[in-house]
């Protein structure tokens, strides 16, 4: 989208793992930009490495993982070369993360109003009075209910619906210019999924914040973001607007998996299944890391690693067979 | 078309006692010492009957009772009143010998693949054990024939019998339990959320398998799930539990496209939506009250819009509001929805 101001670049971003049995990529020359305040889906199977993408933008990948190559430019700086201490000014503050399961995120022997205090002052010149203000006014933001008692409560006094409201005021808390979701609503019901989703939807369009959210859950994305991103081992394969990409999907991955859905089958129908597994980062083959499970498989396939690169229909896909 | 019951599930109630020993149940109150018991009432009142060769699932959300009535009716645990029929016969107060040739009728398969397959254990091994134990009469190699039947059954390659469960993907793996519940040949299978810790591409192949085998064996399914849309596509009928009680019944098919019931209504409209942009939900007010303290009457009265007196005293029964679907609910009884 070249009519909004680029927020996040990454480009050709390698992280990999040395290990004593040799190395394994995790994330191979993954490439992607988010402007202002959009909203892209990172989908993909668990092992993809949707979550260790997320990761590396924060620069917190640990030992012995590392990035190897690639770059990583937001709000114009370069974040792989920024030392500790930059990156800690970046963290929570320009770019805030919200995990899978509330209860890991919270510390759970503070109170919410602490937490939530103490996060500011790190970040923001202010007083602890100042810092309380913008707390309830956040808390409020996340539709809770009397929030001058919240503050006061410890994480084990909320649901798991309203720990992770409370996890998104926190992520909220210096407006923050990208939120990454990680799973955010994995671990919830369905209803408490919705609301939380519609709240993170409505907070980042009201506030214009940009939103990685990385989920397994198609539905889900097509509901929440403007872009997708499909990973596979490692890779994005296929990469475009939401809408299009669930309507008409061109890469065979990105076909097979919502062709796998049981809402696009007739109840009670044989549901169209890829076969095999997705291989884990020491055997994905040379050339096309799909050509595995692909029906579509040639020769050509299994030599060169297809490029993404745009196709017809509108899409980025890296797939050999799509000119 | 009649069909027979297979199972009947009549007023079964399964309450735990979650306080602990007799000095933690003491408490404090009006200035004398006081023994409280604090039991969380899981499943209350339930009655539901499967009948031969459907797919009854129970849909719900997390707490609502739902592995707690499947184990019930498994005997694992044993119900604190009512009782279970396995075609016509009370199974829930039998012994755990007289139990062992019902074991061979019925079998379970549970959600986590990595924690139900015993790691020590090879494939051929676990396998070869509810054969052993409850068909005792088979030869050696007759049991040797069965284990490499049903693997190729299920999709896992027979030579791969000696191998163990770590060397096995999820999917792999869910196969290898599914295996281990048609082993004894059962006519009914309980599958609590199967493939909720499975990929997307892999819960297809799952599914896949398990309608292929209803449909060769004959099987009859209670299909406990929290992912809507897959039990809208397996299912015949469905029952939606809240807070320990069920409140509608119906066929799949009528449940997604008229859910009477508001809690249902609620449920199904949150079903993630692919290809819809943003929300359109019906938004519950408040949380989800423990079963710890169930709410008087209705216990979903305190977050549904169309609650009155009644639904606050009177607790609603399960009850045909047309052919095709049962609620329990005094507004829908009252025409008032």
């Amino acid at each position: 989208m070249a009519d909004r101001d680029n927020l996040l670049s990454v480009k050709d971003l390698i992280i990999r793992f040395q290990l004593r049995q040799g190395a394994l990529t995790a994330v191979n020359r993954v490439s992607f930009d988010l402007a202002k305040g959009e909203r892209l889906g990172l989908v993909g199977e668990s092992g993809a490495g949707k979550s260790v993408t997320g990761f590396g933008i924060l620069n917190l990948i640990s030992k012995p993982g590392r990035i190897t190559h690639g770059s990583i430019r937001f709000e114009g700086r370069e974040l792989t070369q920024m030392s500790e201490e930059e990156m800690r000014r970046i963290r929570g503050n320009r770019i805030s993360m919200i995990f899978q399961d509330p209860m890991m995120t919270l510390n759970p022997v503070l109170t919410i109003g602490t937490q939530m205090v103490e996060t500011l002052l790190a970040h923001k010149p202010i007083s602890r009075r100042e810092a309380t203000e913008i707390a309830l006014d956040r808390i409020n933001r996340v539709s809770i209910s009397s929030p001058q008692k919240r503050l006061e409560q410890y994480p084990h006094e909320f649901s798991g619906g309203m720990r992770q409201r409370i996890v998104i005021a926190i992520a909220l808390l210096t407006s923050p210019a990208l939120i990454i979701a990680d799973e955010p609503t994995t671990a919830l019901d369905v209803t408490i999924q919705a609301d939380i989703l519609e709240l993170l939807l409505h907070l980042c369009d009201t506030e214009k914040t940009g939103l990685i959210l990385i989920t397994h859950d198609l539905a889900v994305v097509s509901q929440v973001t403007e872009r997708i991103a499909v990973m596979y081992a490692g890779t994005i394969v296929e990469t475009g607007a939401t809408g299009q990409i669930i309507r008409n999907p061109q890469h065979p991955y990105t076909q097979g998996l919502l062709a796998a859905l049981p809402q696009n089958v007739p109840a009670g129908g044989r549901l169209k299944q890829i076969p095999g597994v997705m291989p884990g980062p020491s055997r994905i083959p040379a050339g096309c890391p799909f050509n595995t499970r692909c029906a579509l498989c040639e020769e050509v396939c299994r030599t060169v690693q297809p490029p993404l690169e745009p196709k017809q229909a509108g899409c980025l896909a890296a797939c050999h067979l799509l000119n | 078309m009649p069909r027979k019951t297979l199972i009947s599930i009549q007023n079964v109630v399964k309450h735990f006692d979650i306080s602990g020993g007799w000095l933690d149940q003491l408490k404090f109150s009006g200035g004398r010492l006081v023994r409280r018991k604090t039991v969380v009432r899981a499943v209350n009142d339930v009655s539901l009957d499967i009948e031969q060769g459907e797919t009854l699932s129970v849909v719900g959300e997390s707490g609502c009772g739902k592995s707690t009535l499947a184990r019930t009716v498994m005997r694992l645990y044993p119900p604190d009143s009512g009782q279970v029929l396995y075609r016509g016969q009370r199974i829930d107060n039998l012994s755990s010998s007289d139990m062992k040739t019902y074991r061979t009728r019925m079998q379970m398969v549970f959600q986590d693949p990595y924690a139900s397959l015993n790691p020590r254990m090879s494939v051929r091994q676990i396998l070869e054990e509810p054969i052993r134990f409850l068909r005792g009469t088979l030869r050696r190699d007759e049991i040797q024939e069965a284990v490499a039947a049903i693997m190729l059954q299920v999709g896992v390659d027979p030579d791969w019998r000696d191998r163990y469960p770590h060397e096995f993907s999820g999917g792999q793996r869910q196969r290898i339990s599914i295996a281990r519940a048609l082993a004894v040949d059962p006519e009914f299978i309980v599958a609590d959320e199967p493939i909720a810790a499975l990929d997307v591409s892999i819960q297809a192949q799952i599914l896949n398998l398990m309608m292929d085998l209803q449909q060769e064996r004959g099987l009859t399914y209670m299909f406990i799930s929290h992912d809507l849309s897959v039990v809208k596509h397996i299912s015949s009928r469905v029952a939606v539990m809240y807070l320990g009680t069920v409140c509608e019944l119906a066929r799949a098919g009528t449940v997604f496209q008229s859910p009477r019931h508001p809690y249902t209504q609620a449920l199904l409209s949150a079903i993630p939506r692919l290809g819809e942009q943003g929300f359109r939900h019906e938004r519950l007010k408040g949380d989800v009250p423990t079963p710890i303290q169930l709410p008087s009457g209705c216990v979903f009265h305190g977050r549904c819009r169309y609650a009155d007196g009644r639904c606050v005293k009177e607790i609603p029964r399960l009850r045909q509001v047309d052919e095709q679907t049962m609620t329990a609910c005094h507004a829908v009884e009252e025409g008032r929805i």
